[in-house]
């Protein structure tokens, strides 16, 4: 916000109290602090930060100093904007960039987010210090000033939080992203045998988009059978039953055939227990056994004995 | 006899029953269960933890574990806020369902452990509890 330009040109309207305050906001007293006493409110700070916060395993002392002395002068120059309130304000650019730029980081070291906000906090003690010593006038004016110090730092405090926040949903939201990709690898096994190595869990909205790729791909190469090998999935319930069941109805009516392999022998009396029929559905209890059903299915329905199918991958 | 250990976890939306599995997964083996008996557990597990999101609107899970003189055991208790169930011994009834899954999942948990109860009010909600002796 560009109050004070604003202010200034509009002063001959203005009535008294209103240049009054605009008077005291221009010379606040944490403007007038930040800029009198920046080394040594600098020095007290790190000072409570090493004897509190301080997590010498994941920040070197240099960094913290470094990332520390930007922050106050970045701070001072927003607050002798005469702003002390809005820190979404345009003067505060350079805090809210210095900050980010922190919280991003400490988000990625494996600060926690309390750690995150009391590099902003641990102000407190060292600024009220200084303010309580140079805040001129009664008890009113102290409280004031106090007042509005605590209210700029929890802004800022709160600031450093929700950019850790937003920092973790967009590592998240990456690595969500990432496993959609990794989870559907289709490939091809022989002229006519495509086999789908399924891993992880199968009851989430993944499941449906590793379906529509095994029938894309049955469409592509116009394969005879299509083996799901569920090695990789440690956990097989009815909603993951019912999600093996349909694709193999739908694989059947593109005119392939599904044969299930990689079923473990606890995951077989488990089945057994929870009632699901698997009867229709070919089941083999590794990769290779599928492949050599595979093989005599495809080369029968060729007239090619299996020795002489051709070694085309 | 009170347990050697409890934790709970709560169940909000389907990533959570990930959640849920993987940690009686780790409870298990902890305590000793074969492999069968681990994965009979963990998708007993699966099964009520998906309709206590799916039909009870969410809600959470205690994990026991259980020591006394002569056995070891892992006692899972689920709760929900939700609808409840109107028709109890109907719901056990496999191939019974009011979604749009196999209808297997209440009997099949009930078939995979020891020890089966349930407690449904029409209105206030449900709670299964389960236990796997070793």
């Amino acid at each position: 916000m560009a109050r004070t330009p604003e202010r200034r040109a509009q002063r001959p309207v203005r009535d008294a109290r209103a240049d009054a305050r605009h008077a005291r906001d221009a010379q606040h007293p944490i403007a007038t602090v930040l800029a009198e006493h920046e080394a040594e409110l600098l020095t007290e700070w790190l000072a409570g930060q090493r004897s509190t916060v301080r997590r010498p395993d994941l920040i070197r002392d240099s960094e913290l100093n470094a990332q520390a002395a930007e922050f106050l002068a970045t701070l001072r120059q927003a607050v002798m904007t005469g702003n002390v309130r809005d820190v979404q304000a345009p003067a505060y650019d350079g805090v809210r960039s210095v900050l980010g730029t922190l919280s991003r980081a400490r988000s990625l070291q494996g600060f926690t987010p309390s750690e995150t906000a009391m590099f902003v906090f641990s102000l407190k003690g060292p600024l009220y210090a200084r303010l309580r010593r140079a805040v001129p006038g009664g008890p009113d004016q102290v409280i004031d000033t106090m007042a509005a110090a605590g209210h700029l730092l929890d802004q800022l405090g709160l600031y450093t939080v929700e950019v850790y926040q937003r920092s973790r949903e967009e590592v998240i939201a990456r690595q969500q992203e990432d496993m959609m990709e990794l989870s559907t690898p289709v490939v091809k096994l022989w002229d006519g045998i495509v086999a789908l190595p399924m891993i992880g869990t199968l009851d989430s909205a993944r499941t449906q988009v590793v379906m529509e790729t095994l029938l894309q791909r049955i469409v592509e190469t116009g394969a005879e059978v299509a083996i799901i090998d569920i090695t990789g999935v440690p956990t097989v319930d009815t909603l993951t039953a019912q999600h093996l069941l349909k694709t193999v109805t739908a694989a059947r009516l593109m005119g392939a055939d599904c044969i299930i392999s990689g079923i473990r022998p606890q995951i077989a009396q488990t089945i057994v227990h929870l009632g699901v029929d698997l009867t229709d559905v070919t089941t083999k209890a590794t990769l290779a056994d599928a492949l050599r059903l595979a093989f005599t299915r495809v080369g029968a329905a060729n007239g090619v004995p299996l020795r002489q199918t051709p070694a085309r991958a | 006899m009170p347990p050697i250990r409890s934790e709970v976890l709560e169940l909000r939306a389907t990533p959570d029953i990930v959640h849920v599995r993987q940690t009686v997964r780790a409870r298990a083996a902890e305590m000793g269960f074969t492999l069968v008996d681990q994965t009979k557990l963990v998708t007993a597990a699966s099964e009520l933890a998906r309709n206590a999101i799916t039909y009870g609107g969410g809600g959470r899970v205690r994990i026991e574990a259980l020591e006394e003189d002569t056995r070891r055991g892992l006692r899972l208790t689920f709760e929900d806020q939700g609808a409840g169930i109107a028709n109890v011994e109907q719901a056990l009834t496999d191939g019974y369902t009011t979604g749009n899954g196999l209808g297997l999942g209440l009997g099949g948990a009930r078939r995979l452990v020891n020890e089966f109860s349930i407690h449904s009010r029409v209105g206030e909600g449900t709670r299964v509890t389960i236990t796997r002796w070793m």
